[in-house]
C-alpha cells in the first residue's frame, strides 16, 4: 500500500494520555473509556482495511451531552477526534490518529420516535439503515437510502458520508431523505438543524453536514424521511451483445422520459465471475447485462416496461427477461449482489473503485477501462450503478507481486482522472476520506479547496475534528490507493458491497 | 475607477449600478468592492426583491446579464445555464423535450404588480422556494447539481458538477440554496430535470370539517398513488380589506368555488391516471363527500394558479409563508379560523398566510402558535405600514452563530447583501 501522510503527530498529547484518560473517565462513565491495547484494536481500522492506527482512547458517549462535553474539553486541550459510527466506511473517513481521541457512536442506538403522521423517524445516529426500515415496515413504509452495506452501517455515519444505493436515480441519497439533525461542534455547541417540517429556514447547514465526512460537526441525532412502499417493484433483465448496445439503450430509457428505480450494468467479465459464484442464471451470450428495476403504480410499471422492451430490441438486446415474481426479481439481483466476493474467488487481491460519469459516457468510460486493462495487464470486472452514473470497476491483482500493486494503483487513478475529465466525479458514494484525498485536485482548482477549507476553519478553528481527511495534505495529486482486499479478507466480509 | 467598472458604468451610465456579462467580470469588480470594502446589493432579474430586509449598499451588482443556456442534455437530466437565465426560458427550452423543472417553480410577480415574473436560475436558487410538488419529489435545493460563483473576496469558486452521485467535498450547491445571495454571487447553476408527465387530472372535494381535512392530507401523504399535488383553498374571510378574489381565481366548469374545497392532483399516462383516480377515490372514502374531476386542460392551469400565489394577486397586505409537520395542519386552520385569508399547500405542510396591513401584532401572534407547533414562517412581503419589529427570517441563537461564522468563510467583509436575511448577517 503507498504510504499515506497523516496530520504531524503531537508528541505533547501522546505523552499525556493517562492524564486524558483520567480526565475523559471524570467526564463519561468510566467503563465508556477505553485505552488498553486489546480493547482499542476493533477501532484502529474501518473497511479500509489496508490502513491501521491505534488511537490514544476510545470514547463510547451515551449523550448528546457527553458529546459536547468530551468535545469541549478535546478543544481546550487541543487533543483530535476522530469521530465513528459503524466503522463501514470505504474511504478511511473514520481511520484513527496516534494522537486522537476516536468518538464511537455505537451507544447511540436507540430509535426515538416514529411519527407516521409526519412521515418521519427520529432517531440516534448509531441506528443502522436498515432497522429503520425494520421499524415501519409493519405499517408499509421504508427509508429510501440503501447502501449496499445498510445491514451494518449506521445512519449517522450516512449522513457524514451522504451516502446512496441502488436506488438513488428515483429517490435521491441520504441529504434528499433527512430532515432534521442535531450536531455538536468541536467547541461543544450542541444545534438542531430542521426538524419534522420539509425544509429549513436561513442557511441550509443540514445541507452543508451531509457528506462532510465527519469534519464540521458529531451527528448525535438525525430525522429521516420515511416513505410508503410502491404498488408494485418488477424488474428486468437485458443482455446486450455489445457495450455500445448496452450504454445506448440505457441513454435511450432515460431520454424516454422513464426514471427507472434502479440501473444497473455489468459487464462481461463481471457476468462470468457472478455466475459462477451465485448461478443467478445470467445469460451467458451477453457482453453486457442490464438489470432494470421499476416500481410505482401497477399500470405505470406494466407500461414503462413495455417500452423498455421496445427500446431494448431497438438496442439489439439479445436476451430479455421479466421478473415473474419476489423470488425472481431477487434472484436477477443476487449475481449483481455477489460482484465483491465473485472478484476475491478471482484473484488474490481486488481493488474496488467508486467514480461517477454521464450516462452517455458510459461505453466510452469502457472502452477507456479496456485500454487501460490492456496497458496495465491487469484483468478488470466493471459493475455500474448506470441509471445515475456511478461506476464500481473491480481492479484483480496479486499483491504479493510486489510491482502489481504499484500498477494497480496507477491504474486505478487513471480511471479516476478519466472520470473527472468526462464531466464526473471522483467518488459517488464512497467518499474521499484518506482514500482520494490527494486526488481532490483533479477535481477542484485552489480557489475551490480553500473555500472548502474556509468553512472548516469557521466551525472548527484548531483543525481537530477528523484532520488529514478529505482535503489534501501534500496538495498535489499524488496517487493513493482504493479498497484493497487481499485473499477475500475484506472487513466486514458478511456484508454485500455493489 | 477600476477598468471593470468603468466599462460597466460607461455602457449603464450609473456607476452605482453594475451589470457584468462575463464571470471574469463579477469577479473583477467584486475583488476591487472587497478591497474598497463596498458593499454590495447582490440580485438576479429582481423578481424577489421585496423579499427580506432593504439592503443598504453602495452598489448594485445585477447579474441579469449571466443569461443563457450553457449545455442542455435531456438524456442526462440536466441544464447548466447562466446565473441570470429566466426561469421562463428554461421551462419554454425544457417543454420542447417533454422535460421540466422538477421543484416546480413559484411565480413571485403576481403578488407583486399582477404579472407574471418567475425570475431566474440563480433566483430560484437562491431563495429555495418550491411549488406544489415539493412534498412529493424534493425543494430546489435537492435539484442543483452543481454551480460556479464568486465569493465574498471575488474568487470564483465551483462546487458539485452535473452527475447525480457526487460526494466530491462539502455539498455546496446545498448552503448556497436560500441563501439570499449572502454568501456568493452566483454565475453558473446546473439543474436536474425531470420528465414531464403527459397528463393529469385533479380532484376536488368540497367540504370544510377541519378534521376530516387534515385525515386527508394524512391519507394523502401515506399514498402509494404518487399524489403530487394537494391543496386546500378555504372560504375567504367576509373583511373587505382582503381582496377577495377565489371565484374569479378558480373559475373552471368543472370547479365549484362558492365553497371550500381540497384538490388532489394525479399525474401520469392517461391509463395510470384513471386506474388512479379509482384507487384514490376508495382509498380516500370520496363517496362520502362532494366531488368533482378537473380534466387535464382544467386541472394544468389550476395548479399554474396555485404556484403563481394568484389568490394574493397585487396584495397591499402582509403575506407570509408558514411550514409546519402536517399533523399540526388542523390546529394551524383552527388558529386561523376566518379572520385570516390563507390556503395550505404540500397536503398540509404549507401555509400561505395573508396579514391586513397595519396588523403586525397578529403576524407576531401567528409566528408564536407556529414556532410551538414546530414550525417556522417567513415573512414574504410586507405592507406599506410594515413596522419591522417582527423579523424576517427566524432563527435560534446556536443556528445564528453557526450562520455568522458560515456568512465569514465566503464573504469575510459582509459585503454581500448585508442585512438581507438577518441584521447580523
Amino acid at each position: 500500500m503507498s504510504e499515506l501522510v497523516l496530520p504531524k503527530v503531537d508528541k505533547n498529547i501522546i505523552s499525556k494520555k493517562s492524564l486524558i484518560v483520567s480526565d475523559l473517565k471524570k467526564i463519561i462513565n468510566k467503563n465508556n473509556v477505553l485505552s488498553d491495547p486489546d480493547e482499542i484494536k476493533p477501532y484502529e481500522t474501518d473497511a479500509l482495511a489496508a490502513y491501521k492506527n491505534t488511537p490514544l482512547a476510545v470514547v463510547l458517549p451515551e449523550n448528546t451531552k457527553e458529546v459536547s462535553e468530551i468535545l469541549k474539553y478535546c478543544n481546550s486541550e487541543n487533543i483530535k477526534v476522530i469521530p465513528r459510527g459503524a466503522g463501514t466506511g470505504l474511504s478511511g473517513g473514520a481511520l484513527p490518529l496516534n494522537d486522537a481521541i476516536l468518538l464511537g457512536l455505537g451507544k447511540f442506538n436507540k430509535i426515538l420516535d416514529i411519527d407516521f403522521n409526519n412521515k418521519c423517524v427520529v432517531t440516534q445516529p448509531g441506528v443502522t439503515n436498515l432497522s429503520i426500515t425494520h421499524a415501519v415496515k409493519h405499517k408499509g413504509y421504508y427509508y429510501a437510502p440503501d447502501p449496499s452495506s445498510q445491514l451494518a452501517c449506521s445512519i449517522g455515519g450516512n449522513v457524514a458520508e451522504n451516502s446512496g444505493g441502488v436506488h438513488s436515480l428515483k429517490y435521491g441519497t441520504t441529504t434528499n431523505n433527512i430532515l432534521g439533525a442535531e450536531m455538536v461542534l468541536m467547541d461543544g455547541t450542541i444545534c438542531r438543524l430542521g426538524g419534522k417540517t420539509l425544509d429549513q429556514e436561513g442557511y441550509d447547514l443540514m445541507g452543508l453536514i451531509c457528506g462532510s465526512e465527519g469534519l464540521l460537526g458529531v451527528i448525535t441525532e438525525v430525522i429521516v424521511k420515511i416513505l410508503k412502499n410502491p404498488q408494485t417493484v418488477k424488474a428486468a433483465l437485458v443482455g446486450f451483445p455489445t457495450i455500445e448496445d448496452g450504454g445506448n439503450c440505457v441513454t435511450e430509457i432515460i431520454s424516454s422520459g422513464i426514471v427507472p428505480a434502479g440501473m444497473e450494468i455489468m459487464d462481461k467479465a463481471l457476468i462470468d465471475a457472478t455466475e459462477k459464484f451465485a448461478k443467478a442464471g445470467y445469460p451467458m451470450d451477453a457482453e453486457v447485462l442490464m438489470i432494470v428495476e421499476l416500481d410505482g403504480t401497477n399500470s405505470e410499471v406494466d407500461s414503462m416496461l413495455k417500452e423498455i422492451e421496445k427500446i431494448s430490441q431497438k438496442n439489439n438486446s439479445n436476451s430479455f427477461k421479466l421478473s415473474k415474481n419476489e423470488k425472481e426479481r431477487m434472484a436477477f439481483w443476487s449475481g449483481r449482489k455477489a460482484a465483491f466476493p465473485a472478484c476475491g474467488a478471482m484473484a488474490p487481491d481486488y481493488y474496488c473503485m467508486d467514480g461517477s460519469i454521464p450516462r452517455g459516457k458510459l461505453s466510452e468510460i469502457l472502452k477507456e477501462i479496456t485500454k487501460l486493462s490492456k496497458k496495465y495487464n491487469l484483468a478488470v470486472a466493471n459493475g455500474f450503478h448506470a441509471g445515475d452514473g456511478n461506476l464500481h470497476p473491480l481492479i484483480l491483482f496479486d499483491g504479493s507481486k510486489k510491482e502489481e500493486l504499484k500498477k494497480t494503483e496507477e491504474f486505478g487513478a487513471e480511471i479516476l482522472k478519466a472520470c473527472v475529465k468526462m464531466g464526473g466525479a471522483l467518488t459517488g458514494e464512497h467518499g474521499v476520506g484518506i482514500e482520494k484525498r490527494e486526488l481532490m485536485c483533479e477535481a477542484f482548482n485552489d480557489n475551490d479547496i480553500q473555500q472548502q477549507l474556509d468553512i472548516k476553519k469557521s466551525l472548527d478553528i484548531k483543525n481537530l475534528l477528523n484532520p488529514g481527511k478529505v482535503y489534501p495534505i501534500l496538495r498535489k495529486c499524488a496517487e493513493e490507493g482504493r479498497i484493497h482486499v487481499h485473499r477475500g479478507e475484506e472487513k466486514f466480509p458478511d456484508l454485500p458491497r455493489f | 475607477m477600476f477598468t471593470e467598472e468603468k466599462k460597466n458604468s460607461q455602457i449603464y451610465q450609473d456607476s452605482n449600478h453594475l451589470k457584468p456579462d462575463t464571470e471574469i467580470g463579477v469577479s473583477n469588480l467584486v475583488k476591487d468592492f472587497f478591497k474598497k470594502k463596498l458593499p454590495i446589493n447582490l440580485h438576479g432579474t429582481n423578481s424577489k426583491k421585496y423579499i427580506g430586509y432593504n439592503v443598504q449598499a453602495a452598489k448594485t451588482l445585477d447579474l441579469s446579464n449571466l443569461n443563457g443556456v450553457i449545455e442542455y442534455l435531456p438524456e442526462e437530466l440536466y441544464i447548466k445555464v447562466l446565473a441570470g437565465t429566466p426561469i421562463k426560458t428554461i421551462e419554454d427550452l425544457l417543454e420542447k423535450h417533454n422535460q421540466q423543472l422538477a421543484f416546480e417553480p413559484l411565480d413571485f410577480g403576481y403578488i407583486n404588480d399582477g404579472k407574471s415574473n418567475k425570475g431566474s436560475a440563480a433566483g430560484s436558487v437562491a431563495t429555495n422556494f418550491a411549488g406544489s410538488r415539493r412534498f412529493k419529489v424534493g425543494s430546489v435545493r435537492d435539484f442543483v447539481l452543481g454551480f460556479r460563483g464568486v465569493n465574498g473576496k471575488g474568487d470564483i469558486i465551483k462546487s458539485g458538477g452535473t452527475v447525480v452521485k457526487n460526494v466530491t467535498g462539502y455539498d455546496l450547491s446545498k448552503v448556497v440554496s436560500g441563501s439570499f445571495g449572502t454568501l456568493v454571487a452566483l454565475t453558473e447553476v446546473t439543474l436536474k430535470v425531470s420528465p414531464k408527465k403527459i397528463f393529469q387530472n385533479t380532484i376536488v372535494i368540497y367540504l370544510n370539517d377541519l378534521k376530516i381535512i387534515s385525515s386527508l392530507f394524512h391519507k394523502i401523504l401515506g399514498s402509494s398513488n404518487e399524489i403530487s399535488g394537494a391543496t386546500y383553498i378555504p372560504d375567504e374571510p367576509k373583511s373587505k380589506k382582503f381582496d377577495l378574489n377565489k371565484s374569479r381565481v378558480f373559475k373552471f366548469n368543472d370547479l365549484n368555488n362558492e365553497g371550500p374545497f381540497l384538490a388532489i392532483r394525479i399525474e401520469g399516462d392517461r391509463v395510470s391516471v384513471q386506474e388512479r383516480l379509482k384507487d384514490i377515490s376508495k382509498e380516500l372514502e370520496l363517496k362520502k363527500y362532494k366531488t368533482s374531476i378537473l380534466d387535464n386542460h382544467q386541472s394544468v392551469p389550476f395548479w399554474i394558479k396555485v404556484n403563481n400565489l394568484e389568490l394574493f394577486t397585487n396584495t397591499k397586505n402582509n403575506l407570509t409563508r408558514a411550514v409546519i409537520p402536517p399533523s399540526n395542519s388542523e390546529k394551524l386552520m383552527k388558529f386561523l379560523g376566518n379572520k385570516f385569508k390563507y390556503f395550505i399547500d404540500w397536503s398540509g405542510s404549507l401555509f400561505w398566510i395573508e396579514v391586513l396591513d397595519n396588523e403586525d401584532d397578529k403576524i407576531g401572534q401567528i409566528r408564536e402558535f407556529i414556532s410551538s407547533n414546530e414550525g417556522y414562517m417567513t415573512i414574504i412581503k410586507k405592507s406599506e405600514n410594515f413596522d419591522f419589529k417582527e423579523k424576517i427570517f427566524s432563527t435560534d441563537k446556536a443556528k445564528l452563530m453557526i450562520s455568522k461564522k458560515i456568512k465569514e468563510s465566503f464573504d469575510p467583509k459582509s459585503l454581500f447583501n448585508p442585512g438581507k436575511m438577518y441584521r447580523e448577517i
